[in-house]
C-alpha cells in the first residue's frame, strides 16, 4: 500500500483557502509542508527566531488583507501564550498547524511536559482545537480548522498527533 | 547618555508627512499615545497589549501591503522583548518599512524603571547586528529632517533610534477595543468589505 502524502494534502488545502503567508520555527514534522510552500512563488514564507513573532507577523498580514498559517512544533506553543491576547482581543482569524511531540513514543522526556500541556494551555488561551490522528483526518480537519478561523474571526489549532507524523527515537 | 528630544513634538512632526499610503504601527503604552495624539488617524493600529509583538505586526503588513510604507513607532522596552524579530526583518528585507524607536531609556509607562539602553544596550548596533543596512541614532533636533527623509523614503528596512527624554505626559488613547482597531484599519485599507471578514 502506497503510503498517504498527508503533508501535499495539507498543501492543497492552504492553497484552496487562499493562504499567502506561511511562517515557521521548523520541525521535521513540517519539512514537506514548508519546502512545497517555498517552491510557490506566490507565498510568503518567513522563518522566525521564536513563535510568538508569528502570530504578531499573521496579524499584521490580516491587518494588509492577507491570509496566514503559523507552522510550529508542541513545545512553541508554550511561546505564544501571551500572544494569543492580540487575535482574541481583536478578534482577527489565527490558524496554527502543531506538529506533535511528547505523546505518542515519545523518546526524548524534555518534549513531554509541553506535549502534555499543549491542548490544556491551547484551550485555557480560549483556541479551538482540531485534531488528526491519521493520514485521513489531516485533510478535513485543517479544512475545517481554516473555515473557522477565517469565517468567525478566532484562533484555531491543528494538532498533527505524533503518531501520525512518526514516533521519535532518541 | 540619555536624550532630551521630546517624543511628542518628534513624533507630531514625523507624521506630519504621512499620507494615504502611510501605514502606522503603534507599540503599546506611551508610542500609542503618543502617535494618537499626532491624530487618530484610521490607518494607524495603536497596541494597548501584545508587548514584544509590533515589529512583527509591521513585518506582516509590510509584506502584504508593498505598495504602502509602513512605520512601526515604539519604545525600547518593547523593542528590546523582540530583538529576535530585527534578525526576521533583516531577513525578509521589506523595502518599505521602517522602524523608529523611541528611546527613552526605561519602561516609562510602569513607571520608568531602567531598560537595557539605559545601560550598555545600543539597538542601532543590534539591529545592524541583526543584519539591517540602514540604521541610526538621533540626539538633536537638527537631525530630524534627514530622519523624515529616511524614514519616509530610504529603502528599507529602516532602523531608527530616537534618543528621548523621560516624560510623563496626558493619555491620548486610541480606540481601547481591538476588534474596533482592526476593522477600523482594515476599511480604511481594503474598503468596507473588510469588515464582515474574509478578505
Ligand atoms: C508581556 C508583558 N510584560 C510586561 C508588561 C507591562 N508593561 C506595559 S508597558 C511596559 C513598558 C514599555 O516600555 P517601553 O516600550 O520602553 O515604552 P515607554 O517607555 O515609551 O512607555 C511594560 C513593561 C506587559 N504589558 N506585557
Amino acid at each position: 500500500m502506497q503510503e498517504a502524502d498527508w503533508p501535499a494534502e495539507l498543501f492543497e488545502v492552504l492553497c484552496a483557502r487562499g493562504i499567502s503567508q506561511i511562517c515557521h520555527v521548523p520541525d521535521s514534522g513540517h519539512g514537506r509542508l514548508i519546502k512545497l510552500c517555498e517552491a510557490r512563488n506566490d507565498m510568503s514564507v518567513v522563518t522566525l527566531t521564536t513563535e510568538e513573532e508569528g502570530v504578531g507577523l499573521l496579524a499584521g498580514a490580516w491587518l494588509g488583507g492577507k491570509r496566514g498559517a503559523l507552522l510550529i512544533q508542541s513545545s512553541g506553543v508554550g511561546n505564544i501564550i501571551n500572544a494569543l491576547a492580540l487575535p482574541a482581543a481583536c478578534r482577527m482569524p489565527l490558524l496554527v498547524i502543531v506538529s506533535m511531540r511528547g505523546e505518542w513514543g515519545e523518546g526524548n522526556p524534555w518534549q513531554l511536559p509541553m506535549g502534555l500541556g499543549t491542548p490544556k494551555v491551547l484551550e485555557a488561551m480560549g483556541v479551538t482545537l482540531f485534531r488528526a490522528d491519521s493520514a485521513d483526518a489531516v485533510v478535513p480537519a485543517l479544512d475545517a480548522a481554516a473555515g473557522t478561523a477565517f469565517n468567525t474571526n478566532c484562533s484555531v489549532a491543528v494538532l498533527l498527533s505524533q503518531r501520525l507524523i512518526g514516533a521519535k527515537e532518541f | 547618555m540619555a536624550g532630551f528630544l521630546h517624543r511628542r513634538d518628534v513624533v507630531k512632526t514625523l507624521l506630519a508627512r504621512r499620507n494615504a499610503d502611510t501605514l502606522v504601527v503603534a507599540g503599546l503604552g506611551s508610542s500609542a499615545w503618543d502617535v494618537t495624539a499626532a491624530g487618530n488617524d484610521d490607518r494607524n493600529f495603536c497596541l494597548i497589549g501584545a508587548m514584544g509583538l509590533t515589529v512583527p505586526i509591521g513585518l506582516g503588513l509590510a509584506e502584504a501591503q508593498h505598495d504602502k510604507r509602513i512605520l512601526v513607532i515604539t519604545g525600547d522596552g518593547d523593542m528590546l522583548m523582540s530583538l529576535g524579530a530585527l534578525a526576521t526583518v533583516a531577513q525578509v528585507r521589506p523595502r518599505n518599512f521602517a522602524i523608529i524607536v523611541l528611546d527613552n531609556e526605561c519602561f516609562g509607562e510602569t513607571g520608568g524603571q531602567p531598560t537595557h539602553t539605559a545601560g550598555v544596550a545600543d539597538l542601532a548596533a543590534i539591529a545592524r547586528g541583526a543584519g539591517i543596512e540602514d540604521t541610526g541614532e538621533i540626539r538633536e533636533q537638527g537631525e530630524i529632517d534627514a530622519l523624515i527623509a529616511d524614514v519616509y523614503d530610504a529603502p528599507g528596512p529602516v532602523f531608527r533610534t530616537v534618543k528621548i527624554a523621560y516624560e510623563t505626559l496626558e493619555d491620548f488613547k486610541p480606540p481601547l477595543d481591538g476588534a474596533y482597531a482592526k476593522d477600523r484599519f482594515r476599511v480604511a485599507l481594503l474598503g468596507a468589505k473588510a469588515a464582515v471578514g474574509g478578505a
